[in-house]
């Protein structure tokens, strides 16, 4: 006598559930129709709008007819939830259609060829391109890791390694640091060392801004990195004979290398399309400037600001244009950091 | 080697009555101390360790002859772990701690002022708990990361790194992937590492810390051999919860008790009397297995 | 061995020397340690020393008028000025506390549905959308806010006026529905739910596990469950969250500029479009102001700092303090 088992999932939709919940899709869909037909109601939002509605009322309804009052709680919560997820990420995706319906018309070859030294925003798109602005941001980014991937690190290296009397403070500040604007960042620097310093716009000036603003995201992150190694692989590096500063540069960084390296390139994710203080301090070129220290530099957040408030149609293709590499770029940055982030790091 | 510990192996798991603890303790060779000549002394004179207001340990005196194994039992939380500690100088580095006392080794005080604490750890290695290979290291790099770590010089790195996985006794099952990370080797290959990795700067003493407790019975047999082994050439300390393993491997075992307040050692003696005739009753009803 | 009579010795004092380059390093990591301390105070030092003479010449005014004006002679010279932060600063709490108000239910329903509801793959696909929405720049926003939101928020304006108009606030006499604050805090919101939402759910995912089964348990339904579990566990870190999301909301500049109408008066009406925010007037007269102007805006930006800074201490205190509690 063989009795095979075949598993089962007895607490899973039955076909009866689901046509159930099909025909209260349906019927929603159907009264959304009506409704936006039948009041002043209308657009493409009073369809999104009324089918929530109506969703939410049958099949609220439906489990108090069938179960009674606690379960016809929990169904209109469970819509409830289920349309703030859906409203959360609508916009994402509009953004996302909008970027590259708008954007892909702007886009040619010769947009990463030449920049805007002969022409202006309004001028027909075969005329001049974004180089300039791709080369600023790049710049400006670069200029602003080199700064700010040392004083990001050191933080976190103080708050997870030497934990001293300040552990408690530098936390609460650098979380204070995070939430500063980044007008005022671009103000302090204009006070603190354009107008006395330099007494020039230069990419280096927008660079520190950008510096400012991107050290909490890298301390912040890089502390959360170095907490999760285990402090037996410091004590072994001790036991073994190493001092602090060998046990930290052998053992620990190697060991949260790609956590590291994730929580840079977030950091540098964040301040890539940061616009309001590169408007303040690095002037703006309109061509190609390779000297980030002296004359003003484009940028792609530049770019797009300027050609924007141009306000013609070509201008605001351009923008959209510019738009659409700026998201590439931060697309780019954000997947690969996922990717390393989501990489098992090796025990 | 291999089949001794097979057939060793064999008897824990068949035997129907295990033996007891005083005849494990007996059936091993009897080492007398003065007899081995490598190692070095290693002595403590009334230490007590402190966590801030917290007394953890009380005047604990011992000497540890050089080339011998001494196994330190007792009950959690009586202080066995945080007494190594102080040894090789490890204890400072909780927030807090204090301690009093001398620990000698080889007739210097190991706490003196002027001490180079880097130098007292390379003299004194550590085993831990649990199995901490550095995760961003080959197997050859993590044997070998002692000497960089404290920039140490080596005439012939392969040979060292031959001599101290052969050692651990873990040369044959690695000595075709040194390049593969440590986190590949098993549980019980990583702890036999952690071993080879503090043999590689040469320490005259090793303290090992429960070194099996994260381990399944046939690694702690072969690190019990390793041990065994290693205690030809070096003078061994080892914390373990595990009174078999103490009469395995120990030839003197110090019972550690904390009736509330700091922990104290009640009583040490050769490992054959610890488990045959103890002297006081609490080491009585602990290694017969009353209370703990 | 145990002596009745032990005496206790004193501790004696470890004396860890450490290596000379140890002590260079716990230097170093010290002084980039102190860095955002250093950069903090330099921050307000600096807008303050810039903006004292503003400060000291408008003094309370400077807060509570509405003029922002100055005219000079042809040499440059200061004639008369007037700088007042009333509508400006009316306008930032306006536009901010749309955007929390906006913001908050829809982000703890979604916060709710990634830990509660959703199955693993779609949780794992909404927290990369939501994580990449905190990564777009501001810009982005507004452009997008700017030409494609704009008419459909206008729409919902003029039926919030239609029907709620007798309320105060979505009340208006000149019929002017774009470029309103209403507007900006749309876009605000769109802005500030991702940062809410991760923060309500890594407290939400806090919540104890064996309480929640508990619930269940006792036959609890879904939202049961949540309103005796999750809800008393997560309710001061949404709120910490939420002043997050305000601090992020006041301190935004090229997205409100973009779609907001900036008026100097102040306006209570959030339908109508005239408006204001501290670092959209930066950005709005930096670009032609003389020095004596950039002075007063420095002074603006020392205000919009301390009033970020606050809000954000307040947010990580609490958000600190529920995080130990929820352990």
């Amino acid at each position: 006598m063989t009795m095979t088992a075949t598993p089962t999932r007895p607490w899973a939709a039955s076909p009866k559930d689901r046509a159930i919940d099909g025909a209260i899709f349906i019927g929603s869909l159907l009264s959304s129709y009506l409704l936006v037909f039948l009041t002043p109601l209308k657009g493409k939002l009073a369809y999104f709008v009324c089918f929530f509605i109506a969703y939410a009322i049958f099949t609220t309804a439906f489990k108090g007819i069938q179960r009674g009052n606690a379960a016809a709680k929990d169904a209109l919560v469970n819509s409830l939830v289920a349309i703030g997820a859906i409203v959360t990420v609508i916009p994402a995706a509009s953004i996302l259609a909008t970027v590259l319906q708008k954007g892909l018309p702007g886009i040619s070859f010769r947009l990463f060829t030449t920049d805007m030294a002969l022409a202006t925003p309004t001028d027909p798109l075969s005329n001049g391109g974004l180089l300039h602005a791709i080369t600023g941001t790049l710049t400006l980014m670069v200029l602003a890791l080199v700064m700010s991937v040392p004083i990001g690190i050191l933080t976190a290296l103080y708050l997870t390694e030497i934990k001293g009397r300040f552990t408690g403070p530098i936390r609460f500040l650098v979380q204070a640091m995070s939430g500063v604007p980044s007008i005022v960042a671009g103000l302090f620097i204009l006070s603190a060392i354009l107008y006395p310093i330099t007494k020039g716009y230069s990419g280096f000036m927008g660079a520190l801004s950008l510096t400012i603003l991107m050290i909490p995201t890298i301390a912040r992150t890089s502390e959360e990195v170095l907490n999760l190694i285990p402090n037996d692989l410091r004590e072994a590096g001790t036991a073994l004979g190493g001092t602090q500063l060998r046990t930290v540069a052998m053992i620990v960084l190697p060991a949260a290398r790609s956590g590291l390296v994730t929580a840079v390139i977030l950091g540098v994710a964040r301040i890539a399309g940061e616009t309001a203080p590169i408007l303040l301090l690095t002037g703006g070129g309109d061509k190609v400037n390779p000297n980030a220290f002296t004359g003003p530099m484009g940028s792609l957040p530049y770019y797009i600001w300027k050609s924007f408030n141009a306000g013609s149609p070509e201008a605001i293709t351009r923008a959209w244009a510019g738009l659409l590499v700026l998201v590439g770029l931060v697309l780019i940055l954000f997947t690969s950091a996922r990717f390393l982030g989501s990489r098992k790091v090796s025990k | 080697m291999s089949t001794s510990h097979e057939s060793e192996n064999q008897e824990m798991q068949t035997s129907v009555k295990p033996s007891s603890l005083a005849e494990v303790a007996k059936a091993k060779a009897v080492k007398v101390p003065g007899t081995a000549a490598l190692g070095t002394g290693l002595e403590t004179r009334g230490v007590h360790a402190w966590f801030g207001k917290h007394h953890a340990l009380s005047n604990i005196s011992l000497d540890f002859a050089a080339g011998t194994v001494t196994a330190l039992i007792g009950p959690s939380g009586c202080g066995k772990s945080t007494f190594i500690r102080t040894i090789n100088r490890m204890h400072e580095f909780i927030p807090g701690a204090a301690m009093a006392g001398e620990v000698l080794l080889d007739g210097k005080d190991v706490y003196a002022p002027g001490t180079d604490v880097t130098k007292i750890r390379l003299q004194i290695g550590m085993v831990f708990q649990k199995p901490n290979p550095f995760p961003s290291m080959t197997i050859g790099e993590n044997v070998l990361s002692g000497l960089k770590l404290a920039q140490l010089k080596v005439e012939n790195k392969e040979d060292l790194l031959e001599e101290c996985l052969e050692r651990a006794g873990l040369w044959n099952e690695v000595k075709d992937r040194l390049g593969a990370h440590g986190g590949s080797l098993s549980g019980g290959q990583q702890q036999r590492l952690c071993i080879a990795r503090a043999l590689a700067v040469r320490p005259q003493v090793l303290l090992m810390d429960e070194p099996c407790s994260a381990l399944d019975p046939g690694s702690t047999l072969r690190i019990e051999e390793t041990i065994r082994h290693l205690s030809e050439t070096m003078t061994i300390i080892i914390v373990t919860h595990n009174m078999q393993q103490a009469a395995r491997v120990s030839d003197y075992t110090a019972f550690f008790l904390s009736d509330g307040g700091p922990g104290q050692m009640i009583e040490v003696a050769p490992t054959s009397e610890i488990f045959s005739r103890p002297q006081d009753s609490r080491t009585e009803s602990y290694v017969t297995g009353r209370f703990g | 061995m145990s002596t009745a009579e032990l005496v206790i010795p004193a501790p004696r004092e470890i004396v860890t020397e450490p290596r000379r380059s140890d002590k260079v390093f716990r230097g170093v990591v010290t002084g980039g340690g102190l860095s955002s301390l250093a950069i903090l105070g330099l921050i307000a030092i600096f807008l303050g020393y810039r903006g004292f003479e503003v400060l000291r010449q408008e003094g309370i005014g400077f807060i509570t008028h509405s003029e922002w004006s100055i005219s000079t002679d042809d040499a440059g010279n200061v004639l008369d000025s007037h700088f007042g932060l009333a509508a400006m600063l009316v306008g930032t709490i306006l536009c901010s506390l749309i955007a929390v108000v906006i913001a908050v239910p829809i982000s703890v329903f979604s916060a709710l549905f990634l830990n509660f509801y959703a199955p693993g793959w779609l949780k794992k696909i909404l927290i990369t959308i939501i994580d990449l929405m905190a990564a777009f720049p501001s810009i982005l926003f507004g452009i997008w806010g700017f030409l494609v939101l704009m008419p459909s928020v206008e729409y919902w304006a003029k039926l919030l006026h239609r029907y709620l108009g007798f309320i105060p606030i979505f009340d208006m006499q000149v019929p002017v529905y774009t470029r309103s604050p209403f507007v900006a805090g749309v876009v605000l919101s769109i802005m500030i739910i991702p940062i809410i939402t991760s923060v309500s759910r890594e407290i939400f995912s806090q919540a104890p596990l064996d309480r929640i089964q508990a619930a269940y348990a006792l036959g609890a339904t879904r939202w049961a469950m949540i309103k005796a579990v999750v809800i008393p566990h997560g309710r001061s870190g949404v709120i910490g969250g939420a002043m997050l999301g305000l601090g992020r909301a006041m301190g935004e500049t090229v997205a409100v500029f973009t779609v907001l109408n900036i008026v100097f008066q102040v306006n209570w009406q959030m339908l109508l479009g005239a408006g204001g925010n501290v670092a959209s007037l930066i950005i709005l007269k930096f670009g032609d102001a003389s020095p004596y102007e950039i002075k007063a805006l420095m002074a603006a930006g020392l205000i919009l700092f301390l009033l970020t800074l606050i809000v954000n201490a307040i947010a990580n205190l609490i958000v600190k303090t529920t995080g130990k509690s929820g352990r």
